[in-house]
């Protein structure tokens, strides 16, 4: 039996401001455990939450670049539990009254586009760290994090793939990092992902009972995840069995979800109204103004790429999901590079040796001029497209100049057609039974005539040149 | 007379010429909280270092020339208002040991004014009580009579103030936790409009309600602990943005042609006969400074209390979630995490705190949220209204504080729903946010203080404290001290 999957995912984002949600701590990531701390975020009696502007404006941000409605009307609920690393035994979120809702955003997966609602966005209060040190029998507790400002991100259960599921989480990440909002780092935990999913049979209105997955902290295991866990309901329901709805953590050390607690054992939050901060009501005047200083989203960008650089829509998808590889590659053609020729070599040689390196394109030591000047080079026949891939990778490597490395590493390309007719001469004296063997049909050989020539001049053979050369001295 | 006995006012005087010396000021203090307060049990904390220290740090400034309405002024804080490096119990097992690393912003306030902090003032634990017999080290007893309670949850304040073991004390109000131990005790306590002073190191019990105020032992002292612990403060996002007036200036303007509401709900059967009397005498005496009493109606008065029950613990039982023994405060070790939790809270928390968070936590629980909380809400806005209807006509509004004086200790414990019932005047305006005063207005045949109550139109304490005043400088309630 096929079945259908039904996903909704549930992002957590951590705004990038300077300060926590509530108070003046610093929200860097990575120092001494509690070092970032102060009553209000250790949740000391008597103190009071006092609302970040700019983590409202952040999210008011994603929302207006998610085509959400920002409301008017917004408010903080407490959502209340015990857990050691939530100091004050709830935390401050939002329940009715978000900041945004009903957005979308555009994924393209397989070359078809597919539009994915967000339901809404709000924003609430990190927790701290739990720490449990084999070296202790007790847990430890970090509150560096507590009181970081989160952005909450809700789909629509619009998805019917891993594979869909993965390119909305890539998307989001690539606006959130667009509108400079949130890092996109997953590993550090500054976006973190659950899903719900379900499955039902094709064209069934009705959807299956599902089970939400947490833990799944890089793409690559979102997309793990849930093809397992699509595996398992089907396998379930295969076997006449029923989904329990629970909550299960994805282990990716054995590759499987179990269980952590079911509907039952899940929580009451008791939400209510946060008496301590005033509901926020916004100046239209205010929204707008963000609205006003939103830059190019990605979406946009992408169509540029397509209309204003003729690229084909796979490459603009490419391009565009980093904004700094967007730049580096408009840069490269605002000097004079082909846009084609400049994309094939940015996510060719440049992507394979920043992941080889596992840099970013910030801190890559190619510049857009540097590429421009070496694809003129190419252009002028001083250097072959072959040895063009060395110059690039000696950029890459020392942030020399084009030129400069053709020049002292004596890369130019050979063009002298008699020079190179002495070698290609040379090579036909030394290998005469192959010349034998080619003449009585072994017409590869050629490449075997070729590899020859290049190997006694370094590769610096005008290739044009020595193919033709062979062709009239062979025919 | 004994300095101990001086109004804030009074000894302003004497500080500022030199007369008297702030050390001295605090020295009589401290011996008269050595001579009673083991008896009367004001007091959680005596800060006797503390104060002599900040009383010769007062004296020099005086010596400098400084000059503020609270320099060198003895003054006491409940014990739920956070005071920096100095330990803050609420009453509770639980914060037995806990010391702010801050202050609270209405102790900072007085700090910048250079008072002289007598000490820690007892509470019903955490401020949910109305008689300071839910108080983890020891029940304060009424300085009039010592077999009575002194009223709740401010009643350490309340008794230090009327037995002068301070000049004046800062208490907390969140449903007449200042106004009623004020009536009990005989002396004037005043809740100002909710935003008016900010909350900032309160220790939170229903964070819609609550608000901190003076008790003082005349309506002009009042005033000068208003005007040094008003105004916006940027760590509490509910306090108003409104301009604070000089309380002060509000004193001492006749107030004929004001109308007076009596709002008939509050004159029912059940109001003790002292208490009628005495309230009856106070408008007539009102009335013939010049005032006009118009009989007006607040109709949702009945689901006050129950409103208020369903709100106040809902939102105790969340603020009162932090009290987890992780991070400070007593911890009880337990098997596991959960045990750990349960030995904590259970051994930490007096019955009375208990009973709210259980009733806090199943009001706000799924299925039961609407019929309840949201409910109360509701109640809540046609209490608002009840009021805003009624300041269209009138000036302000004078009720009994209290429907009974002073109850004996013991005689209400039992009983939790006759206790909720002794703040049946004083709820509605937490509910409604605006301000009350309670102020000396007779007393019973028994001798116990009977409080007058006024209340006034959000952020117009300044109307509030005109009325009081002159209602005070007409009578010599005020003048009487309890014998001790």
């Amino acid at each position: 039996m096929q079945y259908e999957a039904v996903i909704g995912l549930e992002i957590h984002a951590q705004l990038l401001t300077e300060t926590k949600i509530f108070c003046g701590c610093s929200t860097t990531f990575g120092a001494e455990p509690n070092t970032h701390s102060c009553p209000v975020c250790i949740g000391m009696p008597g103190v009071l939450p006092v609302m970040n502007r700019k983590a409202v404006e952040y999210v008011v941000r994603t929302g207006l670049a998610t085509n959400c409605t920002i409301s008017a009307y917004s408010r903080f609920a407490r959502k209340n539990y015990f857990y050691p690393d939530l100091p004050k035994g709830y935390q401050i979120s939002q329940y009715e009254l978000p900041l945004c809702e009903q957005g979308f955003v555009v994924i393209t997966v397989e070359g078809v586009r597919k539009k994915i609602g967000l339901t809404r966005i709000h924003l609430e209060e990190d927790a701290g760290k739990n720490i449990h040190d084999g070296a202790v029998s007790e847990s430890l507790i970090d509150l560096n994090r507590a009181g970081v400002p989160l952005m909450e991100i809700v789909s629509e259960p619009d998805l019917r793939s891993p594979q869909e599921a993965v390119a909305f989480v890539r998307k989001l990440r690539t606006i959130v990092r667009y509108i400079e909002v949130c890092d996109g780092n997953m590993e550090q935990g500054s976006l973190r992902c659950d899903a719900n999913i379900s499955i039902r049979r094709p064209g069934e209105k009705e959807l299956g009972t599902k089970t939400e997955i947490k833990n799944m902290n890089s793409f690559r295991f979102i997309e793990k995840a849930l093809e397992y866990e699509i595996k398992r309901q089907t396998k379930v329901l295969g076997e006449g069995g029923r989904i329990v709805q629970e909550t299960r953590l994805w282990d990716s050390a054995r590759g499987v979800t179990e269980s952590m607690r079911s509907k039952e054992e899940a929580h009451d939050y008791r939400y209510f109204p946060d008496p301590d901060l005033m509901p926020i009501e916004f100046e239209k005047s205010w929204v707008d103004d963000i609205r006003k200083n939103i830059d190019e989203l990605p979406d946009a960008r992408q169509e540029r790429f397509i209309t204003q650089y003729k690229l084909p829509e796979q490459d603009a998808v490419f391009l565009i999901a980093e904004k700094a590889v967007a730049e580096w590659l408009e840069q490269a053609v605002s000097l004079g590079g082909d846009p084609k020729t400049v994309s094939n070599w940015v996510q060719g040689e440049l992507t394979r040796l920043l992941n080889e390196e596992n840099l970013s394109v910030e801190q890559c030591l190619v510049k857009p001029k540097h590429l421009v000047e070496m694809l003129e080079l190419i252009d002028k026949g001083t250097i072959s497209g072959k040895i063009a891939k060395t110059v690039f990778e000696e950029m890459f490597r020392t942030g020399g100049e084009p030129r400069a490395i053709v020049e002292d590493k004596g890369l130019v390309q050979m063009s002298d057609e008699k020079g190179i007719e002495t070698i290609v001469d040379d090579v036909l004296n030394r290998n005469a039974d192959a010349v034998e063997r080619y003449k009585s049909g072994e017409a590869k050989l050629v490449s075997f005539f070729v590899g020859q020539v290049m190997k006694e001049t370094r590769g610096k053979a005008n290739p044009k040149i020595v193919n033709e050369l062979f062709r009239k001295k062979l025919n | 007379m004994e300095l101990y006995h001086l109004s804030i006012e009074e000894a302003r005087r004497v500080l500022d010429n030199g007369e008297l010396s702030p050390v001295e000021l605090a020295n009589s203090l401290l011996d008269r909280i050595g001579a009673l307060d083991d008896e009367i049990c004001s007091y959680i904390t005596v800060t006797k270092e503390k104060a002599l220290e900040q009383a010769r740090d007062a004296e020099k400034a005086l010596k400098e020339g400084v000059r503020h309405p609270l320099l060198g002024i003895p003054l006491a804080i409940k014990d739920n208002i956070c005071t920096k490096d100095i330990r803050t119990t609420c009453s509770s097992l639980i914060l037995e040991n806990f010391v702010p690393p801050y202050d609270s912003t209405a102790a900072k306030k007085l700090g910048e004014q250079g008072y002289v902090l007598t000490g820690k003032t007892n509470l019903d634990e955490f401020a949910m009580g109305s008689s300071t017999e839910n108080a983890a080290f020891g029940r304060t007893k009424n300085p009039w009579d010592k077999a009575r309670v002194p009223g709740g949850s401010s009643g350490g304040s309340a008794a230090a103030v009327a037995s002068s073991q301070c000049l004046a004390a800062l208490g907390s109000d969140t449903g007449g936790s200042i106004r009623q131990p004020a009536a009990f005790c005989g002396v004037v306590g005043l809740k100002p409009t909710y935003g008016r002073v900010s909350r900032y190191g309160l220790v939170a019990f229903a964070s819609s309600l609550d608000q901190i105020g003076p008790i003082t032992r005349s309506v002009r002292d009042s005033a000068i602990v208003m005007n040094a612990i008003s105004g916006n403060d940027r760590n509490d996002s509910t306090s108003a943005e409104v301009d604070v007036p000089d309380f002060s200036s509000a004193l001492g303007h006749d107030i004929k042609g004001m109308k007076f509401g009596i709002p008939r709900e509050y004159f029912r059967e059940g109001l003790d006969r002292g208490v009628e009397d005495a309230v009856a005498a106070a408008i007539k005496q009102l009335e013939s400074l010049g005032a006009h009493p118009v009989e007006i109606s607040l109709p949702h008065t009945e689901y006050a209390v129950a409103a208020y029950y369903i709100l106040a613990t809902s939102e105790a039982s969340s603020n009162l979630a932090r009290y987890d023994g992780v991070k400070y405060g007593l911890r009880v070790d337990g098997e596991d995490l959960s045990e750990m939790y349960r030995k904590t809270r259970e051994s930490g928390f007096g019955a009375e705190v208990k009973r709210r968070i259980i009733l806090g936590t199943y009001a706000l629980s799924s299925g039961y949220y609407d019929a309840y909380y949201k409910k109360a809400q509701q109640v809540r806005t046609l209490v608002v209204q009840d009021f805003n209807k009624a300041f269209e006509d009138v000036d302000l509004i004078v009720t009994p504080t209290t429907p009974a004086p002073a109850f004996k200790a013991g005689d209400k414990t039992d009983d939790p729903l006759q206790m909720y019932l002794t703040d049946i005047f004083t709820i509605s305006l937490n509910l409604a946010g605006v301000p009350g005063i309670s102020i000396p207005c007779g007393f019973t045949s028994q001798d116990l203080p009977v409080g007058l109550q006024i209340i006034g139109k959000h952020f117009d304490e300044a109307t509030v404290l005109k009325a009081a005043y002159a209602y005070e400088q007409a009578t010599e309630w005020h003048k009487r001290k309890p014998e001790i």
